[in-house]
C-alpha cells in the first residue's frame, strides 16, 4: 500500500486529491493536511466583499467530503520536509502540526511515498509596512478579499463608507496591489468594478473618487505580460480593452507604483521612473505579495536543505528552466511540464506552490533599483489542470510502476478562461469574459502576440456575469463531490 | 454630444482611450443578445477548455 500526501486543501490540492483517490482506490491511502476546515471558492469572496454573497455561500467543511472520498484529512499545517527520512528510517516523512480545535500545536511526523506541494501562497503583507500587522497578518489600514473572512470584513468596512457618503461626506477608495511585486491584479480588477457597481445601486456614486493603483507597466497587463484579442476586425491589447473600461466607469489609475508604505488613510509609493508620491484614502483594498508558505527541509543528519528544495521566494523546485537568464532569452519551454523536483522524484508542487522560471510580463526595475513588476498569475483553471495531472502522474507511479510516463500540463500550451466580474446582479450585472491561449506566451509558435487570437478573445456584457454565476455553483458542487463531479472540467 | 463622452474630460488618461457609446452599453445588458453571447461564450470557452486538457 502506498501513501499520497496532499499538502494544501485549496484549489490545485483539492483537485489533486480527489481525483487520486478516485483512481486508487482502496489499496493505497491518500491524506490531505490542510490548515483550514472549510473549503473556500476564492473567486466569489469578491462578492462577499461587496456584501452580495454571505461567507456561508463560498466555504463549506471538509471532513465530510473527504470522508465520503475516503480520504485520510488532517486539519493541520505542515512544517518541515525530511525527503530522504531521518538518522533512525530512510522513509521520507513530512512534519505537521494541527490547527484542529483540541489538537492545536500537537506534531507529528507524518511518512508519505509521494508527496504534493498544493500549500498555495503566503499572503505576505508584512512585505509592505503598515500593510500587515507585523505578525504576519493583515493590519488595520486597509482591507483585503483574499479569505473569506478578510472579506466579511471589506464588506462592513465598505458599508461604512456607504452610509458616510449617504450623510454627504464624499469617500476615496483606492484599490489595487500592496506591493511592486504582487500578482493577482485580475481579483483587484474584479473588486474596484464591483464596488463602482454597488455604489451606483446605493445611489451614492456621485459622492465617490475612485482610484486604482497597480504594479502593471500598463493597465490590463495582469501578470501575464497583457494579451492581445480580435475586437471588431481589429487584433487589439488588453491595455485599450483595460483602460476603456476604467475611463468608462470614471475610474483613475496609477500605474507601474511600488506601495513602499501604508499608514492610516494614506499611501506612500514609488513610481517606475522613480519619482515617489502619496496617496489618501478613506477605504483601501490593496493585495499583499505572495511567497511560499515557508516550509522548510532537512536531511537525515538534521541539517538545513530548504535551498535544495525550495526557491529564495519559498515556492518548490520543479521541472522548470531557472537559468533561463534575461527577458531577451525567455521561451515558453521554460515552463514546467510535469511539476516534479528535480532532487527528489516522489516530491510535486502544484498551482501556486510551484516556482515559476521568470516572469511573464516583461521585468522592469524604478532608477532606484526597485523591482516593479508584476509576478506571474497561477489561477484556478491551470491550478486545477496541473493538480489533476499531477495526481495522473503520481497514479500512475504507484499502479503501473516507477517507469511510468509523467503526464505533461505546461502552463506554455494550455489556456485558462477567466471570468471577471464587474458588477452582480441578474440582469444588470457585467463580467469580462476572457480566455487566453496558451496562458504563457510562446513567440515562436505565435509571432507577434505570443498567443493564439483565435483562441484568446475578451468581452463585457451580462452572458459573462451569468458565466461566473454559474461556475461559482459548478466548482462548488464538482468541489462537495456531488454526483457527475468528475466530468465536470478544470 | 452624449452623456458617455463627458467621461473623455474628466482625466487626461481617458482621452487617450475609447469610450463605449449607448448602443454597445445597452447591448451588454440586452437580455436577448447577451442569451445568444452566453451560448456563443460557453462554445468558446469550451474548445479553450477542451484544448488545454
Ligand atoms: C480574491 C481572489 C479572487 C480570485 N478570483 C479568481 C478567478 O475569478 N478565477 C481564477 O481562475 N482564479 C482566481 N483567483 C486565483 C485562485 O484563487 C488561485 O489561482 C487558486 O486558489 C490557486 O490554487 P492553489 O491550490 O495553488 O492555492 P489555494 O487555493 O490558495 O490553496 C492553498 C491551500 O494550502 C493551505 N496551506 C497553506 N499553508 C499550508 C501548510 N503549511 N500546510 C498545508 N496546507 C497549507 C491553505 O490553507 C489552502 O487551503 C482569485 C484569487 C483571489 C485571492
Amino acid at each position: 500500500m502506498a501513501r499520497l500526501v496532499v499538502l494544501g486543501g485549496g484549489v490545485s490540492g483539492h483537485t489533486a486529491a480527489t481525483f487520486a483517490a478516485k483512481w486508487l482506490g482502496k489499496e493505497h491511502e491518500v491524506v490531505v493536511v490542510t490548515p483550514n476546515s472549510k473549503w473556500n471558492w476564492i473567486p466569489s469572496n469578491i462578492w462577499v466583499g461587496v456584501g452580495q454573497m454571505k461567507k456561508e455561500e463560498v466555504v463549506f467543511e471538509l471532513a465530510p467530503v473527504y470522508k465520503k472520498a475516503g480520504i485520510t484529512y488532517k486539519q493541520a499545517k505542515a512544517i518541515s520536509l525530511n525527503p530522504e527520512g531521518s538518522a533512525k528510517s530512510n522513509t521520507p516523512f513530512v512534519t505537521i502540526q494541527y490547527t484542529q480545535k483540541g489538537r492545536v500545536g500537537e506534531s507529528e511526523d507524518l511518512e508519505y511515498d509521494y508527496l504534493i506541494n498544493a500549500t498555495g501562497p503566503k499572503l505576505n503583507f508584512d512585505a509592505t509596512p503598515g500593510l500587515g500587522d507585523g505578525n504576519g497578518q493583515m493590519g488595520n489600514n486597509t482591507v483585503s478579499v483574499c479569505t473569506a473572512e478578510h472579506a466579511v470584513h471589506a464588506s462592513s468596512e465598505l458599508q461604512k463608507c456607504i452610509e458616510k457618503m449617504k450623510k454627504g461626506e464624499r469617500q476615496k477608495f483606492l484599490v489595487g496591489t500592496g506591493h511592486g511585486t504582487c500578482t493577482c491584479q485580475g481579483a483587484a480588477f474584479e473588486y474596484i468594478f464591483n464596488i463602482e457597481h454597488e455604489l451606483k445601486k446605493a445611489g451614492v456614486r456621485d459622492m465617490a473618487d475612485i482610484k486604482w493603483i497597480s504594479n502593471e507597466s500598463f493597465l490590463g497587463d495582469f501578470g501575464m505580460g497583457g494579451l492581445h484579442m480580435k475586437v471588431a476586425g481589429y487584433v487589439v491589447s488588453s491595455k485599450l480593452f483595460a483602460e476603456s473600461i476604467y475611463a468608462e466607469r470614471n475610474v483613475e489609475w496609477i500605474i507601474g507604483a511600488h506601495t513602499s508604505k501604508v499608514e492610516s488613510g494614506k499611501i506612500e509609493y514609488e513610481l517606475l521612473d522613480g519619482t515617489k508620491g502619496e496617496e489618501s484614502f478613506d477605504f483601501a483594498m490593496l493585495l499583499p505579495p505572495f511567497s511560499g508558505v515557508g516550509l522548510k527541509a532537512y536531511a537525515p543528519d538534521g541539517s538545513d536543505i530548504t535551498e535544495k528544495i525550495f526557491a529564495a521566494n519559498g515556492f518548490m523546485k520543479v521541472d522548470a528552466k531557472y537559468d533561463a537568464g534575461d527577458y531577451e532569452n525567455w521561451k515558453a519551454s521554460d515552463w514546467p511540464r510535469t511539476y516534479q523536483n528535480p532532487t527528489y522524484k516522489n516530491l510535486f508542487a502544484v498551482g501556486i506552490a510551484f516556482a515559476p522560471p521568470h516572469l511573464m510580463s516583461k521585468p522592469m526595475q524604478s532608477p532606484n533599483g526597485t523591482a516593479i513588476n508584476p509576478t506571474p498569475p497561477r489561477t484556478g483553471m491551470p491550478s486545477g489542470i496541473i493538480g489533476k495531472a499531477v495526481a495522473h502522474s503520481i497514479c500512475d507511479l504507484i499502479l503501473k510502476g516507477k517507469d511510468a510516463h509523467l503526464h505533461d500540463a505546461s502552463m506554455a500550451e494550455m489556456g485558462a478562461a477567466c471570468v471577471a466580474s464587474a458588477g452582480k446582479g441578474l440582469f444588470t450585472g457585467t463580467a469580462a469574459a476572457m480566455t487566453v491561449y496558451p496562458v504563457v506566451p510562446d513567440y515562436e509558435k505565435y509571432p507577434g502576440t505570443g498567443r493564439d487570437t483565435d483562441y484568446t478573445f475578451g468581452e463585457v456584457g451580462l452572458a459573462g456575469h451569468w458565466i461566473k454565476h454559474i461556475l461559482h455553483h459548478m466548482f462548488i458542487y464538482k468541489a462537495k463531490l456531488k454526483p457527475g463531479w468528475a466530468l465536470i472540467p478544470e | 454630444m452624449s452623456k458617455e463622452e463627458e467621461n473623455f474630460q474628466k482625466n487626461d488618461n481617458f482621452k487617450l482611450t475609447m469610450i463605449p457609446g449607448s448602443f454597445v452599453k445597452m447591448m451588454r445588458t440586452c437580455i436577448l443578445w447577451q442569451f445568444i453571447r452566453f451560448m456563443v461564450l460557453n462554445i468558446k470557452m469550451l474548445v479553450v477548455v477542451s484544448k488545454s486538457h
